[in-house]
């Protein structure tokens, strides 16, 4: 015990006794183990991020477009001619494999309560919507089946659009008005935050579709809707119910055989599962980033042990000398390496934890800290050390005492 | 078997790149307790070889080496390494003090390895400064004092355990005439003062007379061993 006690105290003052070299070997540990926590932190919030906001969308979601696939999802449903119907949305809500399905409009327009005014975007659909989307309301209720079927002027809150309009004041009963036009509001939309795309999911507001057909959407496209969102009874269902659509629906608009859709079905589980790749890819470049830090880390710790090996092989064949023996000099260089490795180590873990922080803070990136890198950190940054550490100790110590003094 | 050193036909063959290199070849020497010897000869003659040996530092080829009445060969590293911090000391040509820590921690080196608590340590490295007259120096390092200081601190070094014997391999080689008859006169107060053994290499001839007994190498054999006098008006 005495014996480990002095050893600790020599490997403390060889270590105050050569600050730079110290530093410099912990710095390579702190760097290493700090980019492995910050860059695993990164890919894996982006990972959780890009997931979370693909479910959501809700679960289990179809989404039909006007326009063909072929012409590219994007200008088919943004240009081309709207050729989806209400109908088409209530034919669909028969197909086995959906559990229901929603018919949308969308449009932006301007909201008014006294004297607040806020632009946003306006869906026109049924309540369905709201299950499809796994949309709770805050208060307040549905549509009622005689609101949606006679059109009238109500309508359900985001909470963006609610918190503009009404600050802390509760919306419910209040009338807005939406182009010049009253509408009572019934219900507030549960918060959901940000979209995969950065949008505010938040900022929107709920009216009936047929109310919407009429009051907002050119007259110029009657009966139409700007797509179909459909719900399958469960995952597995998921191929079936896009099968079942395009059957059903090129048969309604009397598509021959071979020709082109004027709809596509997307499935937003591909989707996810694509975001999926694309982002556990981010995380292994982040992570071979993270790894080349740490390499290049021990490198450095490697580079200045080396350097420092001659001084230290005298240094050793001196103790030796005076009466040191093998096993404690070896156990003053192993708990110098040790206390460097891990404080350097921690200190890295640190730095790291603390920068993820900060980019989720003021970069708005999201990250997820998790043990699993900060202890693979930790681990590999110690042994790294360790080995470096050690390795001119042992050569050193495996000498003679009158070779190790000689050493040049 | 009273001596502290007997050495009995003791050979060193290096081997080198260039095949093997006798330097000691079959050596007889005893020491008794509290003699102060010189050993002198030619350059390459194996004189740092010889004490090398003596200091358990490095092993001979061959031949029996007693040290306080326990054979060498026969003692493990734990035990060489207790041997090297209780009964030797060493004092090199080259001072060999470790440049980063202070005098006094480095007097106190030695006494790490016997698990004297610190300020013990501390307190006995201090009063063997003072002993070798670097009263004043304690706090300083290495590299900030003149080479016979440096030698003054590596005695205390050597001194600070209390040893047996002291080996010194030219220890005045580095120094100039004068600081070398200094550090000479105090190997002398120190082995009237503790009854140590000195054992002390030197080229120098106006540093042997120092020593009552003088051991004379040529080619790896002893050539002449007897009072340092007597050689002294064989060589005059
Ligand atoms: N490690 C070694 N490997 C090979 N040969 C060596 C080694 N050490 C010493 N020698 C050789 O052994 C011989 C004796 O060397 P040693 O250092 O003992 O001589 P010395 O009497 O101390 O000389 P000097 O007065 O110059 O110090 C020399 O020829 C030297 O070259
Ligand atoms: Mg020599």
């Amino acid at each position: 015990m005495t014996l480990w006690l002095s050893m600790l105290g020599e490997a403390l003052q060889a270590m105050s006794a050569n600050k730079l070299r110290t530093f410099l070997t912990a710095l390579g540990i702190i760097i290493g183990a700090g980019a492995v926590v910050l860059m695993v932190a990164l890919g894996q919030g982006t990972q959780t991020a890009v997931t979370k906001s693909i479910s959501a969308l809700g679960s289990n979601l179809l989404i039909v477009r006007s326009g063909s696939a072929q012409q590219g999802g994007f200008r088919g449903g943004a240009g081309g001619l709207p050729t989806l119907k209400t109908s088409d949305a209530q034919a669909l809500l028969d197909l086995t494999s959906l559990n229901t399905a929603a018919p949308v409009v969308q449009q932006g327009a301007q909201l008014v309560y006294g004297p607040n005014n806020w632009g946003t975007q306006i869906v026109g659909s049924t309540d369905a919507y709201l299950d499809i989307r796994d949309w709770t309301l805050q208060s307040g209720r549905p549509f009622t089946d005689t609101e949606m079927n006679s059109g009238m002027r109500v309508a359900i809150l985001g909470q963006t659009v609610a918190e503009q309009l009404f600050g802390s004041a509760d919306p419910i009963d209040q009338s807005v008005r939406i182009q010049k036009s009253p509408y009572q509001v019934i219900g507030v939309l549960a918060q959901k935050g940000q979209s995969m795309a950065g949008s505010d999911q938040d900022d929107t507001v709920l009216i009936p579709l047929v109310t919407a057909q009429r009051q907002l959407v050119g007259s110029q496209f009657k009966g139409t809707v700007s797509m179909i969102m459909a719900k399958a009874n469960s995952a597995q269902q998921l191929a079936s119910g896009e099968a079942q659509i395009a059957d059903l629906l090129r048969q309604r608009h009397r598509i021959a055989e071979g020709a082109d859709d004027d709809f596509s079905v997307t499935n937003m589980a591909s989707i996810a599962s694509t975001m999926a790749q694309i982002t556990g890819m981010l995380s292994i470049l982040l992570g071979s980033i993270a790894g080349i830090s740490l390499l290049v880390g021990g490198i450095g710790i490697m580079n200045i042990m080396m350097v420092s090996v001659t001084e230290r092989t005298r240094e050793i064949g001196i103790r030796m000398a005076i009466g040191a023996s093998r096993k404690t000099v070896l156990l003053q260089f192993l708990l110098e390496a040790v206390i460097i490795t891990t404080t350097g180590g921690l200190i890295g873990i640190l730095i790291g934890v603390g920068a993820a922080l900060g980019v989720q803070r003021f970069g708005g990136i999201a990250v997820a800290i998790t043990p699993q890198p900060i202890l693979l950190a930790f681990g590999v940054s110690t042994l790294v050390g360790l080995f470096f550490g050690l390795y001119p100790a042992r050569k050193a110590s495996m000498m003679k005492p009158i070779e190790a003094l000689r050493y040049q | 078997m009273s001596d502290i050193i007997r050495l009995a036909a003791i050979k060193k063959v290096y081997d080198t790149d260039a095949g093997p290199v006798p330097v000691l070849n079959g050596l007889e020497l005893s020491i008794a307790p509290g003699e102060f010897v010189t050993i002198m000869g030619p350059s390459g003659s194996g004189k740092s070889t010889l004490m090398n040996i003596l200091g358990c530092l490095d092993t001979p080829t061959s031949g029996e080496y007693w040290l306080d009445g326990e054979n060498v060969a026969s003692l493990d590293e734990d035990r060489l390494a207790e041997v090297r911090s209780r009964v030797l000391g060493f004092v090199f040509q080259g001072f060999n003090l470790l440049p980063r820590i202070d005098l006094k921690a480095n007097v106190a080196l030695p006494l790490v390895y016997q698990c004297v608590a610190k300020a013990k340590r501390l307190q006995r490295a201090i009063t063997v400064l003072e002993r070798v007259g670097l009263a004043r120096q304690v706090n300083s390092l290495p590299p900030k004092i003149s080479g016979g200081q440096q030698q003054r601190v590596a005695i205390a070094r050597a001194l600070v355990t209390q040893p047996r014997v002291i080996l010194a391999d030219e220890p005045t080689g580095n120094l100039d005439t004068v600081t070398g008859q200094e550090i000479m006169t105090l190997f002398q107060d120190i082995n009237k003062e503790s009854g140590v053994t000195m054992i002390v290499v030197t080229h120098d001839a106006r540093v042997a007379h120092y020593a009552r007994r003088l051991v004379y190498l040529r080619d790896g054999l002893i050539t002449y061993d007897g009072s340092a006098a007597d050689f002294q008006e064989a060589l005059a």
